[in-house]
């Protein structure tokens, strides 16, 4: 098996779905001769040519708009938004279009299209390229959201996201693109959407995260081990649909509960998380839910983001919290 | 310099609005597609005032009327193949019932129902847009589908004045245009968009004028003369087949009526203006004249059309009422192809209220 990076499997993911299926193409800006601009595309447009990779017209909206077209009239458009933030130009398009086709034909119509977005910090990016945008989607009905954490994931994720018959939305990380390799298989190979991944298992306390978070949850909960707390993570993998039974199940051993993730705290998903788990088992609980997150402010500048993202020392000091009760 | 000043606008008009045009062009049309035509055009005409007398005795919901705006509506639908693609907006219901809709569904959907805005499996019409200018990238993406896999359908994208003004709109064109994708952008300015008149949504002279900055065709036509749509439409529609790319049609016309039920016209404009347009421009009266000189149409005929397509509204709205469907568990079905655990939970609840005839 090749150890290759999460922007590899993400490339490969595309590669042999266009393979399998020609009704997949490929749009966005600068998605062919340039590969994207994190080189996730690349070398598609020299294999499949110019009929089923397109660079298109500088416009958000107008990139989903037509994606909605090409999927009702029988292809399946992989669309790229070069950064998240700049969703926000294809809000309606996305939220109110795509989202509702099946809903609003009656299931005459689907929309297999895939939106995929990078997303996250801790780069040093200009304004807008960083935020996590998740929770506008969740909150849209008719989209699903998927939003991996390592290459393995990332492959399969997107390969399943790409046959699914609902418009999704796949936010990759931007950070992890290559900041660590991974046995991945060859072969393609899908992950079904909506189910979670425990990271590690253990008895204490549950951290749940999923997409950029998880892989510092992870590590800080393997350290966390040697200074005797057994935390059990979980990736989520997907927030919509959710896979709440590994949650709950976990919830009901442990009693104990963090979330972690990089959106603004107000409305970010893990409130929903929460919400989901006092309406289930909030006797179960021995401590209050403790929710590590973005603060209520636009994503900051450069010099000072690390304080801003969730980070060791408020996801330890919360661990410890948790541990008092 | 580019200055619209130095334009040449024209006006496309076959029919002028005392019926009279080029008798050689004229002679183009058979006896046979005029009747047609007018047989369409007086037929959504009834259907309109139907509806909206039936929205005021409340059985209907808020409704769109489109009386004036015959002509180019059913003009252009009618120069279109069977397998071609429309998109309409809320105000399309002429255009949808001549491309195939039944009216029973027409009924569906302004009743409300939750089958409302499913279209027959055999029919490529888009379901209504409410998003003003949302379809114009839709319309685009579907004829750009159409180019790739090399087939014939064109893809019609109807809306109205104040669309233009959208951002979705400019996308459109421009996509279309780059991609040359068969797509016919047919714009109905019917002077407004709610109550905002056209002049303050555009410093424009024409709408289509808009065409030549994204490298495509504009045409500007007498939107109430049925004969200059069609022929305009055909040519566009030929044309989309043909590879040559997308047009901008704008077809010139008044909305006689309300924008909505719901809307009350006397505070944006004078009755003066409507009277002219009712008394000197409808689109019908035009085309009566020309079938009348021709001794296609009596005033018998017309009082057995109108007759006949008043029993077909009664038996279509009846149709509907007694088959209505549909309950608040079934909107559940639609979200996504299979519902996710916690969708299921909600549908559950809402089942066990309907067992209690809690909810409809
Ligand atoms: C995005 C959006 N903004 C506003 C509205 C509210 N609205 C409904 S119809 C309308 C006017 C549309 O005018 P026009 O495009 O000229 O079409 P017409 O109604 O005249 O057929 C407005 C403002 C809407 N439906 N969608």
């Amino acid at each position: 098996m090749a150890e290759i990076t999460m922007i590899q499997a993400i490339n490969e993911a595309m590669r042999q779905e266009m393979e399998r299926d020609e009704r997949v193409i490929v749009l966005g800006e600068d998605v062919g001769t340039n590969g994207g601009v994190f080189r996730a595309t690349d070398g598609l447009l020299e294999q499949f040519g110019d009929q089923r990779v397109f660079d298109t017209p500088l416009a958000e909206s107008g990139i989903i708009g037509t994606s909605i077209g090409l999927a009702v009239n029988g292809f399946r458009p992989i669309a790229e938004i070069q950064f998240l933030g700049f969703v926000y130009q294809a809000m309606d398009q996305l939220a109110a279009q795509a989202a509702r086709i099946r809903f609003r034909s009656a299931g005459r119509f689907t929309c297999p299209i895939v939106v995929r977005s990078p997303y996250g910090g801790g780069v040093r990016t200009p304004e807008l390229h960083s935020d996590a945008l998740e929770a506008l989607f969740t909150h849209s009905p008719g989209l699903k959201v998927v939003m991996p954490s390592n290459a393995y994931d990332a492959k399969g994720l997107l390969i399943a996201a790409i046959r699914d018959e609902d418009p999704v939305l796949f936010l990759e990380p931007m950070k992890l693109y290559r900041a660590f390799r991974m046995e991945v298989p060859e072969e393609p190979y899908e992950i079904p959407l909506g189910k979670a991944r425990i990271v590690k298992e253990g008895e204490d306390v549950t951290i749940i995260s999923w997409g950029a978070t998880v892989p510092l949850v992870a590590k800080l909960a393997a350290d966390m081990k040697a200074q005797g707390v057994d935390a059990e993570v979980i990736d989520l993998r997907c927030l919509q649909p959710l896979d709440i039974d590994t949650i709950m199940q976990s919830v009901e051993k442990t009693g104990r509960v963090m979330i972690v993730h990089e959106a603004v705290k107000t409305n970010g998903f893990g409130a929903e998380i929460a919400a989901l788990i006092s309406e289930r088992a909030l006797f179960s609980l021995s401590a209050p839910i403790v929710r590590v997150t973005g603060y209520d402010t636009p994503y900051p500048v450069p010099s000072v983001e690390d304080d801003w993202l969730p980070n060791a020392a408020r996801i330890v000091e919360g661990v410890q919290t948790l541990m008092r009760y | 310099m580019f200055d619209q000043n130095e334009l040449r606008f024209e006006m496309v008009q076959l029919l002028d609005e005392n019926g009279n045009g080029d008798e050689q062009e004229l002679a183009s049309f058979s006896d046979e597609f005029l009747v047609t035509l007018y047989r369409w055009m007086r037929k959504v005409r009834v259907i309109d005032e139907r509806l909206l007398k039936m929205q005021r005795q409340g059985r209907i919901g808020t409704y769109a009327p489109f009386s004036g705006q015959e002509a180019a509506q059913i003009g252009s639908v009618l120069a279109l193949r069977k397998d071609d693609w429309i998109f309409p907006s809320y105000r399309e219901i002429a255009a949808c019932l001549a491309h195939g809709l039944p009216l029973a569904q027409i009924f569906q959907y302004v009743r409300g129902r939750v089958m409302g805005r499913k279209m027959p499996e055999d029919l490529n019409i888009f379901p209504t847009q409410i998003i003003i200018g949302a379809q114009t990238l839709h319309a685009t993406g579907c004829a750009w589908a159409t180019k790739l896999k090399g087939e014939t359908q064109v893809s019609v994208c109807y809306f109205g004045d104040g669309a233009t003004s959208e951002g979705d709109f400019h996308e459109a064109l421009n996509f279309a245009s780059v991609y040359q994708v068969p797509v016919i952008f047919f714009c109905q300015n019917n002077h407004y968009a709610i109550s905002v008149p056209v002049h303050k949504q555009t410093a424009s002279r024409t709408i289509a004028q808009k065409a030549l900055a994204y490298g495509m065709k504009g045409v500007l036509v007498d939107g109430n003369d049925a004969l200059a749509v069609y022929k305009t439409m055909k040519q566009a529609v030929e044309a989309a087949r043909n590879g040559e790319g997308p047009m901008l049609i704008e077809a010139l016309t008044y909305r006689l009526g309300p924008h909505t039920t719901a809307d009350d016209p006397t505070k944006y404009r004078n009755a003066e203006e409507v009277e002219q347009w009712k008394r000197k421009k409808d689109p019908l009266h035009r085309l009566r004249v020309l079938l009348e000189k021709r001794g296609l149409w009596t005033e018998e005929q017309e009082e057995a059309w109108v007759a006949q397509v008043n029993e077909e509204v009664t038996e279509a709205y009846e149709e509907a009422t007694a088959n209505e469907t549909g309950s608040i568990v079934d909107v559940f079905d639609y979200v996504y192809g299979k519902p996710s655990k916690l969708l299921q939970e909600q549908q559950q609840e809402v089942a066990r209220r309907k067992q209690r005839k809690e909810v409809r």
